[in-house]
């Protein structure tokens, strides 16, 4: 009789290519980027935290809504898209909106999503992209559907989503990558393990040992990669991409990583369910500490230059604000307008109802 | 004009719209080579390859958001759901994600979906595989609820569904299958969406119902006449949005209504097409409108079936009830 469980498991082992003290571990999955391109990921790096500051003193002035805070993740959310080309399809969770930023979304439209306009889920023409999922794991088996769709249109890009630690005891979780694996599609599925879904810990969603070994039960590839290393994510997503647009299938992305801030803004208290000492152990693993230091041991990246990108963000986000403010308010006509493509009969009397309501 | 089954219409709107749309995508568990446990995909693997009509696996959740996915990339899914009892599993994904999307991108994406599924009873199958849960889905907002009577209106509806750029819950009645033939025109033909159908004219009380109780409607509005009662029978066919025009229509000409469904009382269509009636019509109306449904209990075990269901002689006693009033 043969049990498997360890020599599974013992396989998963954490893929890194920088560690924390910005050294290159890993030389050979060195992945070939640019000196431009080194710094962009920075830039992007750096952009994406500001905008996690200012969203969070956004909300707490109530001038946001809905907000999952981002900080800790940077490295697996840029890094990860990073990898991709603009005609891949993103199918984000809730706390992916800088991957969405950074594929095309307009910084206002993704600051309408947290208020909860319509506008912030319009996808701009040509951004592909759906607008964050809100229920856990339902993106996973719409990613399937859309790489299968890219296959059958032989298309050469791949689908990719993203969902948490408590988003893999899902049962569309196993769909979607079950399905992705039978049809062969080009799917990346993300897996951002956090350590806590809300404030339950992984160790209570799951008696697997790594997350990305959930991955054999649908025959496809897995890899657990360091969250914190936007290298490593970088490099690990570029590969899965490839192999996917070569037609070798699907992959599972378990990504080590840690949100600093509460789940969302709407009240979440972490101290009820983590530790000081827990945060400062993933502090000291910050993916942008870790790849200034790289940076600036090649002389890439200065004081001066983060800065500027400081100043930059700043300027942005509020130039955005001011534009989200600006956009016309959400009244109940458009939501009925968005309906149907012809709207029936009783949604016919409802919006002459609500077009009267709204002239007053 | 070919005589037809249910099945075979529909499996002949099945192959038009293959043939005519390249987006068509006819999938789910059994479709393939085994052409659907009621054979309903026969053979349209083999005319159109498997390329575009295929197995799933064995997952009603992941076929709902593999449909949606797949209309994302331009394609127009036909999934089917082997036994609309087995739609709990798919809630989210219908529910949830396939009636919003255009709603939630604020038009940015659509879902042309036209899920297809056999439901309703009276053939004796284990549990869940025969329900009436049309109205679960009529209470959805951004998904319409198509259900025909007869073969004719089967391949007409089917058709305009696929070609509806909005999703679509189309609901196959087991029993009206292979229960009886009629012409079906070998051209293509669209039916409207959210039209009733008037399959018996009268003037003296309006019986409104859909599927397979259209039948018995019919079939009740027979006895009616041998007793001089002149019955109206209206096929709703779209039952998600209601048609309620000629509802409202034949009940200023009656001034009397049944509403005939297999499902439940507490469950589904009759109790929205009622309240429209009174808001719109009440003045019309010589007595209370009445209701024939199946009991509330979860639908019957195999052996208590027959009866559990409502059919003609109830519709005969509540039309007479109203008449009498």
């Amino acid at each position: 009789m043969k049990h498997v469980l360890d020599s599974v498991e013992s396989q998963f082992e954490m893929f890194q290519i920088l560690n924390e003290d910005g050294k290159i571990v890993n030389k050979d999955a060195m992945p070939d980027l640019s000196d431009d391109d080194l710094k962009e990921l920075m830039r992007r790096m750096v952009y994406t935290r500001i905008l996690d500051q200012r969203s969070i003193a956004l909300n707490r002035q109530g001038r946001l809504g809905f907000y999952a805070p981002t900080a800790g993740q940077e490295a697996s959310q840029l890094g990860s898209q990073f990898a991709l080309e603009k005609e891949d399809f993103i199918l984000p969770g809730y706390r992916d909106v800088p991957q969405l930023v950074w594929h095309g979304l307009p910084l206002y439209q993704a600051f309408l999503f947290s208020r909860g306009h319509f506008h912030g889920n319009q996808m701009p023409e040509g951004l592909n992209a759906m607008s964050p999922q809100i229920i856990i794991g339902a993106q996973y088996t719409q990613t399937a559907g859309v790489a299968l769709g890219m296959k059958k249109r032989g298309k050469k890009s791949v689908a990719v989503t993203y969902t948490g630690d408590g988003g893999t005891s899902q049962g569309d979780f196993y769909e979607g990558i079950n399905f992705a694996g039978a049809y062969g599609a080009p799917a990346i599925f993300f897996v951002q393990n956090n350590y806590f879904a809300i404030s339950v810990p992984v160790e209570k969603q799951t008696a697997a040992k790594t997350l990305a070994q959930k991955s054999v039960a649908a025959g496809i590839e897995g890899i657990q990669v360091d969250g914190m290393d936007v290298l490593a994510v970088y490099a690990a997503t570029k590969d899965a991409r490839d192999r996917a647009v070569e037609g070798a299938g699907p992959t599972l992305i378990e990504t080590l990583t840690y949100r600093y801030g509460p789940h969302t803004m709407a009240g979440d208290d972490p101290t009820r369910y983590r530790t000081d000492d827990l945060d400062n152990e993933w502090e000291k693993k910050d993916p942008i500490i870790r790849f200034r230091k790289f940076l600036e041991s090649k002389k890439l990246w200065s004081e001066e230059e983060e800065n500027k990108v400081i100043e930059e963000a700043k300027d942005e986000i509020k130039k955005a604000i001011k534009k989200a403010d600006e956009y016309p308010k959400q009244k109940v006509t458009d939501l009925i307008s968005n309906m149907f493509e012809e709207l029936p009969k009783n949604l016919q009397e409802q919006m002459e109802e609500y077009k009267e309501k709204e002239s007053k | 004009m070919a005589q037809m089954t249910m099945v075979q219409a529909i499996t002949d709107a099945l192959r038009t719209e293959l043939k005519k749309d390249e987006n068509v995508l006819v999938f789910g568990e059994d479709v393939g080579q085994n052409g659907g446990v009621f054979r309903v995909t026969e053979g349209l693997q083999d005319e159109f390859g498997e390329d575009r009509v295929f197995d799933t696996p064995l997952a009603e959740s992941g076929i709902g958001g593999l449909s949606l996915g797949l209309a994302l990339q331009g394609f127009r899914p036909v999934p089917e759901i082997q036994f609309f009892g087995f739609v709990y599993e798919a809630m989210d994904a219908i529910s949830g994600q396939i009636a919003r999307t255009r709603y939630r991108s604020g038009g940015a994406h659509t879902a042309p979906v036209t899920i297809r599924s056999p439901f309703g009873g009276g053939v004796h199958t284990p549990e869940l595989h025969a329900d009436s849960l049309e109205g679960l889905i009529a209470q959805q907002p951004g998904i319409k609820v198509v259900i025909p009577s007869t073969p004719h209106d089967a391949k007409g509806l089917l058709i305009a569904s696929i070609r509806d750029n909005d999703p679509v819950l189309f609901l196959e009645h087991l029993k009206l299958y292979r229960s009886f033939r009629e012409e079906v025109s070998e051209e293509e033909y669209t039916i409207e969406l959210g039209k009733a159908d008037v399959k018996r004219e009268g003037k003296d009380v309006t019986i409104i119902s859909y599927g397979a109780m259209v039948h018995a409607s019919l079939k009740a509005a027979e006895e009616l006449e041998k007793n001089n009662i002149d019955a109206e029978v209206i096929d709703l066919r779209t039952v998600s949005p209601i048609d309620i025009d000629t509802i409202i229509e034949s009940v200023q000409k009656t001034n009397r209504v049944v509403f005939v469904q297999e499902a439940q009382r507490q469950a589904g269509i009759a109790s929205h097409v009622i309240s429209e009636i009174q808001e719109r019509a009440i003045l019309h109306l010589e007595a209370p409108i009445l209701r024939v449904a199946a009991p509330d209990t979860v639908y019957a075990f195999p052996q208590a079936e027959d009866l559990w269901l409502p059919d003609h002689k109830d519709i005969v006693e509540k039309v007479n009830q109203v008449i009498n009033f």
